[in-house]
């Protein structure tokens, strides 16, 4: 296997990393039947709190800075939607909105700072199967923490009670709560929980994946992520499938940019056919922008794939989701 | 006890119209103290935030054409807002707006003729419509979200708008610069007085009010939208058609956000750049909740979102302060008027403690 | 019966002094005292919205009283949450199961439990608990492909596990065939003769009076009697229950000339829900001036049969006939353009808008007259005018036409929608569940009204799930089970146990 393959599928895992934390964290939000569209905000809040802690205290710090901040970025909104019962889309908006403005008000002190970058650490033994070790375990720590973090997920979901009760509370809350689970509760914690992961995503786009703070820096990721739970109708394994793919996506399109695509020969020998390819490419298709927004259309995709066929979705969708819940009503 | 609220007997008519008000009220509370925080007195940075874009005529001039485009799209949203209908991508429709209607001026340019300005405001409403309908399409066809498609979008259509002014609509005769031409006259709205910027296109949005107004008060089919929007299963039971509510929903909006883009290319930015929206897509969502979805009530919140964005404008020059402390606030109000909004509907709960005390001494 | 044993020397098991509970603008409990010994069953009696659910509420600890006192076993408790009453030994069977449709019945029952997390141990303590109560479920099943019934066995089966002292039963008989229930019944006297406690919540007398040791009577919040059921008759316990006689409905025979209005043809439907039921060729006639019902347990096809009616589903032209034309393939507006009036089982959100006003919802359906809606504009003052003339003609008590839908109480919303229904001049009305949760008074009313308007030539459909209204107002009467529909029967020449046997056919098998 050529290098150039396996430095593109590792650098994919790279940039999948903030997908997963960020996706797996609004998928748990989402199971207890909270909508936090918030994702983006506490992203960047994150970002620039792991930022801000990466430079005192290195990488950990940094993305220990973020989770603490995106969690504490989550609590607003969980006020107003849970204690409160607002309205949970527009409530996530809010926090998008503020996280932006927060985000880039806090971020005018870090403008031009930077810090060091993450070395890779090749785990022992497994770094040296073919292909796989490369690939896999000849990254930074932060991408083994998001394996770890997918595996306790999806375990705690599919096989413990805590998992049966976030998946009971999200389907009914009122269910839930007549057999005498502490429906508010839970879904505070599913709700911080999301805000910490998401808070970590953002750190990791400061502190590791470029180690500088730049405004709006998640660029839609946030929002990615939230279309990334429906594309994995609420299951963490295709979740994790998603994340790669548009991991995939944002290196590809860095590897096509002004790069001409050569047509196999049959369709070569058509006259002209290779001269508009080469003119649709360097003016179109190759150009950086539309490159860059592959990812978006791509979502659009992938949301329209998976949302035509609602039957895949029956039977994992939280039945509540988004709906505000008051006790007693 | 996590949970704060009961359902009160009826809803507060009182509060549905105050919470705006109080909103507003905590707004400035927490502004006040972010300033304290920063070392600046507040008063101070409320005179420079509030006060002194109010002070001379191209202060009103500037507040009047920044509403404008904010109150016009909030017109649209808030009528996909009432079907619950999230169209979040009104920035998107916005850019496509402005795209269609410089379309028009670059490809007119060197031309005269009255009609060259109605025809880019007719372009920029059909482009934003469009765009908005794509949506729509894909929400009664495919099933898929409004609120995420809307918001995706938006990133292409940046990266259109992006791609059109560095490649086939760059300026030939300009520097380097991501930027087209500057439109000619004919494409642009005049100013009303000279020496400002303020131009004939806030009377669309002074026509558009009313008709709203109208439309949301006596329409039949605003009804509908609202059925649709208030219980999706009694729409169904009467027979009105919720693919027929997203269509309208996402259509409007999108045309009001074109419109408006259309008369942002054509009026104080007079060219199609980057840097052409400062967001009001994403503010005009803030302008339809503040607002109370009421045609009157969103002209009322539009001006105010605006003097926040002049204030912005005049905190960065005057005070050092980042441009971005406009959406801090902005997403700070919004916060506080939902959390106003619950108790509407609800109030906080007696503490039950205090129940079981008089119940245990009556015993 | 074996069950009353005595117990004289023991303190009662429950004893509920003085509850009462306000809601904001009604008192749900006022001075509620009942007391209920080891190995009773208890029934606790009283019309739709007299407050029985809420004091049940309060003793499983859902709901906290506002004043008053719960002992246990003798001792004072204060039951804060369900856990609490679990530990205590109170198990609840509610009447809106509390169940998660995309779980597995062991892991609903596991939510409920306590102690190590283990499926595989609790599915065998379920067969074995299912074994020896005569109450067959497989652990194994996700809880949406159950019927009714098995989903009643699982929640019973649920508070079974828990060993406990006193279970309530909520109106546990609605969703069960006559056969059914008598199998329930046999379940709770077995629990009864083991010392468990039953509290027993119903409005139906009979069932009541074969069932029960002792029965305590609410009215409006208030407890109003205690009696023996058996020593009293249904008209006495109904005094007790409504402070006078049930009201009873008058017939007349049809005086015009009977012409099918409605046919349904083979219509069959293949439903995309996996949680919903197919419909499987159901054929049907209602004639002008007859009403027919339909009877059954929701779930067998009810909500589906119904939305292909009412055009919110729409199915082959041919599949249904108004007057003879083929409507199948028109959507619910267009089918009222043509006569077809529906009145469904969900009032709020469904057939009226909860947070608009009367006059408003009135525009639901109302919007096709021209008196009210021209060149897409409507008027909001005629239709105030037309509201309140509804609010007038069918006894709807509220502040009048601007007042909320979701202000007025269940019985005053559904002669609102009736009422706004049959004001189209409809040739066909079709009833959902036409007096589920209305009190008495407002029940006999609608009944009337329906009768009324089938003789005035109009023909009436009623799905119900209660069989003594459709015995009551039904000219001929079919049954809905596994989405396939029975032959209508002329009221006389069939009984409840037959209808309850058709009940069962298809669901109950399991």
């Amino acid at each position: 296997m050529n290098s150039e393959l396996i430095a593109i599928l590792g650098a994919t895992l790279a940039a999948a990393v903030p997908l997963i934390f960020a996706g797996l964290g609004e998928l748990i939000t989402e199971k207890s039947g909270v909508m936090n569209l918030g994702v983006e905000g506490m992203m960047l809040i994150g970002a620039v709190a792991g930022f801000a802690g990466g430079v005192h205290w290195g990488v950990g710090g940094g993305l220990l800075c973020g989770a603490v901040a995106g969690l504490l970025a989550a609590l607003p909104f969980a006020f107003l939607t849970l204690s409160l019962g607002a309205n949970q889309p527009a409530a996530g908006l809010a926090l998008t909105i503020f996280g932006t403005g927060l985000s880039a008000f806090i971020g005018q002190y870090f403008v031009s700072q930077s810090m060091p970058g993450l070395q890779a650490w090749a785990v022992p033994g497994l770094a040296q199967i073919p292909v796989i070790g490369p690939v896999f375990f000849n990254q930074t720590y932060v991408v083994y923490l998001s394996y770890l973090t997918f595996a306790i997920v999806a375990w705690t979901l599919a096989r413990t009670r805590v998992g049966l009760i976030l998946r009971a509370v999200g389907e009914s809350p009122d269910a839930a709560h007549a057999i005498g689970y502490p429906v508010i509760s839970i879904r505070y914690a599913a709700t911080l929980c999301g805000g910490a992961l998401s808070g970590i995503a953002g750190a990791y786009l400061s502190t590791v994946y470029t180690p500088l703070w730049v405004q709006n820096m998640t660029a839609g990721r946030g929002w990615i992520a939230v279309a990334l739970v429906v594309f994995a109708a609420w299951k963490p394994w295709r979740l994790m499938l998603g994340a790669y793919l548009f991991g995939g996506m944002t290196i590809l399109q860095m590897y096509l940019q002004g790069k001409s695509l050569q047509l196999p020969a049959v369709l070569a020998s058509i006259p002209h056919l290779q001269d508009a390819v080469d003119v649709l490419m360097h003016n179109v298709l190759g150009t950086s922008q539309f490159l860059a927004s592959v990812p978006y259309l791509a979502t659009i995709i992938v949301l329209v794939l998976i949302s035509r066929d609602r039957r895949v979705l029956f039977l994992s969708f939280p039945a509540s989701l988004g709906k505000p819940y008051i006790e007693g009503r | 006890m996590m949970q704060l609220l009961e359902p009160r007997a009826y809803p507060s008519v009182l509060l549905r119209w105050t919470a705006p008000l109080i909103a507003i009220l905590l707004t400035l509370c927490s502004a006040a103290l972010l300033f304290l925080a920063l070392g600046k007195p507040p008063l101070q940075a409320f005179h420079v935030f509030f006060i002194e874009p109010l002070q001379t005529t191209n202060g009103w001039s500037e507040l009047l054409l920044k509403a404008s485009p904010l109150i016009l799209i909030a017109q649209g949203l808030a009528l996909g807002f009432r079907a619950r209908i999230y169209n979040i991508g009104a920035e998107g429709q916005f850019l496509i707006g402005a795209i269609c209607a410089s379309g028009v001026a670059i490809y007119t340019d060197g031309l005269e003729g009255w009609w060259i300005l109605p025809a880019m405001v007719i372009a920029g409403a059909i482009g934003g419509g469009m765009w908005g309908g794509l949506s729509a399409w894909l929400k009664t066809r495919f099933n898929a979200e409004e609120t995420l498609t809307t918001l995706m979008l938006t990133y292409v259509a940046s990266y259109l708008l992006s791609w059109l002014v560095s490649g086939p609509w760059r300026d030939p005769g300009g520097t380097n610069f991501p930027q087209s031409i500057l439109f000619a006259d004919p494409a642009m709205f005049t100013p009303l007085i000279d020496g400002l910027r303020v131009n004939g296109s806030i009377f669309i949005t002074i026509v558009a009010v009313p008709l709203f107004w109208l439309f949301v008060t006596k329409s039949f089919l605003a009804y509908q939208l609202a059925v649709g929007g208030e219980a999706p299963a009694a729409a169904r039971y009467a027979g009105f058609s919720a693919k027929y509510t997203v269509w309208v929903s996402l259509i409007v909006s999108g045309l009001t956000a074109g419109i408006a883009g259309a008369a942002e290319a054509a009026g104080p930015v007079g060219q199609l750049t980057l840097s052409l929206s400062p967001g009001y897509g994403y503010a005009a969502i803030i302008v339809a909740w503040v607002g109370r979805l009421h045609p009157v009530g969103m002209a009322l919140s539009g001006l105010l979102l605006a003097l926040i964005y002049l204030g912005g404008e005049a905190a960065q020059v005057s005070m050092q302060l980042p441009a971005a402390i406009s959406w801090l606030f902005q997403g700070m109000l919004l916060f506080f008027l939902l959390g106003s909004d619950a108790f509407v509907d609800y109030r906080l709960k007696r503490r039950r403690k205090a129940a079981g005390a008089a119940a245990e001494a009556q015993a | 019966m074996e069950a009353s044993a005595d117990h004289s020397g023991m303190p009662p098991r429950l004893a509920l002094r003085h509850i009462t509970k306000r809601y904001p603008g009604i008192v749900a409990n006022d001075d509620v005292s009942l007391t209920v010994q080891p190995g009773e069953i208890h029934a606790v009696l009283g019309e739709n919205g007299a407050g029985k659910s809420t004091l049940m509420k309060i003793i499983y600890g859902a709901v906290q009283a506002d004043a008053g006192q719960i002992e246990w076993n003798g001792k004072p408790e204060r039951i804060a949450t369900p856990a609490a009453a679990r530990h205590l030994g109170i198990g609840m069977v509610f009447q809106h199961f509390q169940l998660f449709e995309t779980l597995s019945v062991v892991e609903n029952i596991a939510l409920a439990l306590e102690g190590h997390f283990d499926l595989k141990t609790l599915a065998g303590r379920v067969a074995e608990v299912s074994r020896k109560y005569g109450l067959p479920l497989d652990p194994q099943r996700l809880v949406h492909s159950l019927s009714v019934g098995e989903r009643q066995r699982v929640e019973i089966v649920r508070c079974l596990l828990q060993n406990p002292q006193l279970l309530i039963l909520d109106e546990p008989t609605s969703v069960l065939t006559p056969q059914a229930v008598r199998a329930l019944f046999d379940t709770l006297r077995q629990l009864a003769a083991e010392g468990v406690s039953i509290l027993y919540i119903s409005h139906k007398l009979h069932e009541i009076q074969e069932l029960c040791d002792r029965a305590t009577v609410m009215q409006a919040g208030k407890v109003t009697g205690e009696a023996e059921p058996r020593q009293e008759t249904p008209a006495s316990l109904a005094r007790m229950m409504i402070g006078r006689d049930l009201p009873v409905c008058s017939t007349s025979a049809f005086a015009g000339e009977s012409q099918p209005v409605l046919e349904v043809r083979g219509l069959s439907f293949a439903n995309p829900d996996p949680f919903g039921t197919s419909l499987h060729d159901v054929n049907l006639t209602v004639h002008s001036g007859e009403v027919v019902g339909i009877a059954g347990i929701s779930g067998n096809g009810q909500a589906e049969l119904l939305a292909a009616l009412s055009g919110e589903q729409i199915s082959a032209p041919q599949a249904i006939l108004l007057n003879g034309n083929p409507v199948g393939n028109l959507h619910a507006g267009r089918r009222r353009d043509k006569g077809l009036a529906f009145v469904p089982e969900e009032r709020l959100g469904r057939g009226a808008v909860p947070a608009m006003t009367l006059a408003q919802n009135f525009m639901l359906t109302a919007h096709r007259n021209p008196d009210l809606r021209s060149f897409g504009l409507m008027s909001r003052t005629r239709a105030r005018l037309h509201a309140a003339k509804c609010v007038e003609r069918f006894d709807v008590r509220c502040n009048g036409a601007l007042s909320a839908a979701r202000s007025l109480s269940g019985g005053n919303l559904q002669k609102f929608i009736v009422g706004r229904e049959i004001m189209q001049n409809p040739r066909v009305l079709i009833v959902a569940q036409p007096t589920w949760g209305v009190d008495v008074g407002a029940a006999a009313f609608l009944r009337q009204t329906l009768l009324d308007i089938s003789r005035s030539g109009v023909a009436v459909l009623v799905v119900s799930e209660e069989l003594e209204e459709l015995f009551e107002i039904c000219d001929r009467i079919a049954v809905l089970a596994g989405g396939r529909l029975s032959q209508p029967v002329p009221r006389e020449q069939t009984d409840a146990e037959n209808i309850g046997l058709l009940m069962g056919g298809q669901s109950q098998a399991a």
